[in-house]
């Protein structure tokens, strides 16, 4: 059962609002003793997320939460856009596949380096995209 | 707008990236970078990342990109300082910086840049006619 312990919200709506985001990411990490390797896993895949919302949805809002499980604590990130949806998702998880004219590492690049990920999308209405990464996970 | 300030030291460029890039900021320093290397003639590029604490898929591929054209304008570039827990996180979001040469510190880079021209002058002087 994972509970929350403290919720925030941010909204990006343009590229200089990332750098505060990383930096709030950051506090929230150090506040609940998260190393510095996981933090730098965390603040990069939360970067690759901003920057896909931003790109393909023109921006949108950011929860923070710490939460816990049992004796993990952990923060959660949940990207929530309403852009043009992703039409099939296990396809934009694939290593090397972008509509774009990126790497095409942002999404299973990001999943390799959190703890859990999940991601919803319907298209025409927007993409929300979880993640979550425990203290020592 | 912010910039990344590029420093001449002989034959090198050198940049010392000390403050959180966001995109348009990368975006102007590599071409800055590249045409600061036509501009002097630079041989080499020294970038110190030691102050950087995040490099994601899209300042990777910056640094990559600076890379490959100074590679075209011959010079060569070599990336210094990165931090530990970046290079955990680039090797698993899967951005093994490929064709970029990197040291542990400035004084390495420095040496490495040399030994790399020397390496280059040496070799096109083999190239001729000799003997």
């Amino acid at each position: 059962m994972m509970v929350t312990l403290n919720k925030d919200v941010m909204s990006i709506v343009k590229e200089q609002d990332v750098i505060p985001f990383r930096n709030r990411i950051k506090e929230y990490a150090t506040k609940i003793g998260m190393g510095l390797v996981n933090q730098t896993k965390l603040i990069t895949a939360a970067s690759e997320l901003v920057r896909n919302m931003l790109k393909y949805a023109n921006g949108g809002k950011v929860y923070i939460e710490v939460v816990s499980k049992g004796r993990e604590n952990g923060i959660r990130l949940s990207f929530e856009d309403k852009g043009p949806g992703i039409p099939d998702i296990n396809l934009a998880l694939k290593d090397g596949y972008s509509t774009g004219k990126s790497l095409g590492l942002g999404l299973p690049g990001t999943k390799r380096l959190v703890s859990e990920f999940n991601i919803a999308s319907e298209v025409g209405k927007g993409t929300t995209v979880t993640v979550v990464k425990w203290k020592n996970g | 707008m912010e910039k990344i300030p590029i420093l001449r030291m002989g034959k090198f460029l050198l940049v010392t990236i000390q403050v959180d890039l966001y995109d348009r900021l990368a975006e102007a320093l590599e071409a800055d970078l590249v045409q600061m290397v036509k501009k002097t003639g630079a041989q080499g590029v020294l970038i110190d990342i030691s102050a950087v604490s995040i490099i994601d898929s899209f300042m990777g591929r910056i640094i990559g990109n600076i890379a490959t054209m100074s590679k075209i304008l011959d010079a060569e570039t070599v990336v210094v300082g990165m931090q530990p827990a970046v290079a955990i996180t680039l090797v698993e979001l899967g951005l093994p910086l490929k064709g970029v040469h990197s040291s542990l510190n400035v004084e390495r880079g420095m040496e490495l840049l040399r030994t790399k021209i020397n390496l280059s002058e040496g070799q096109s002087d083999d190239d001729g006619y000799a003997e």
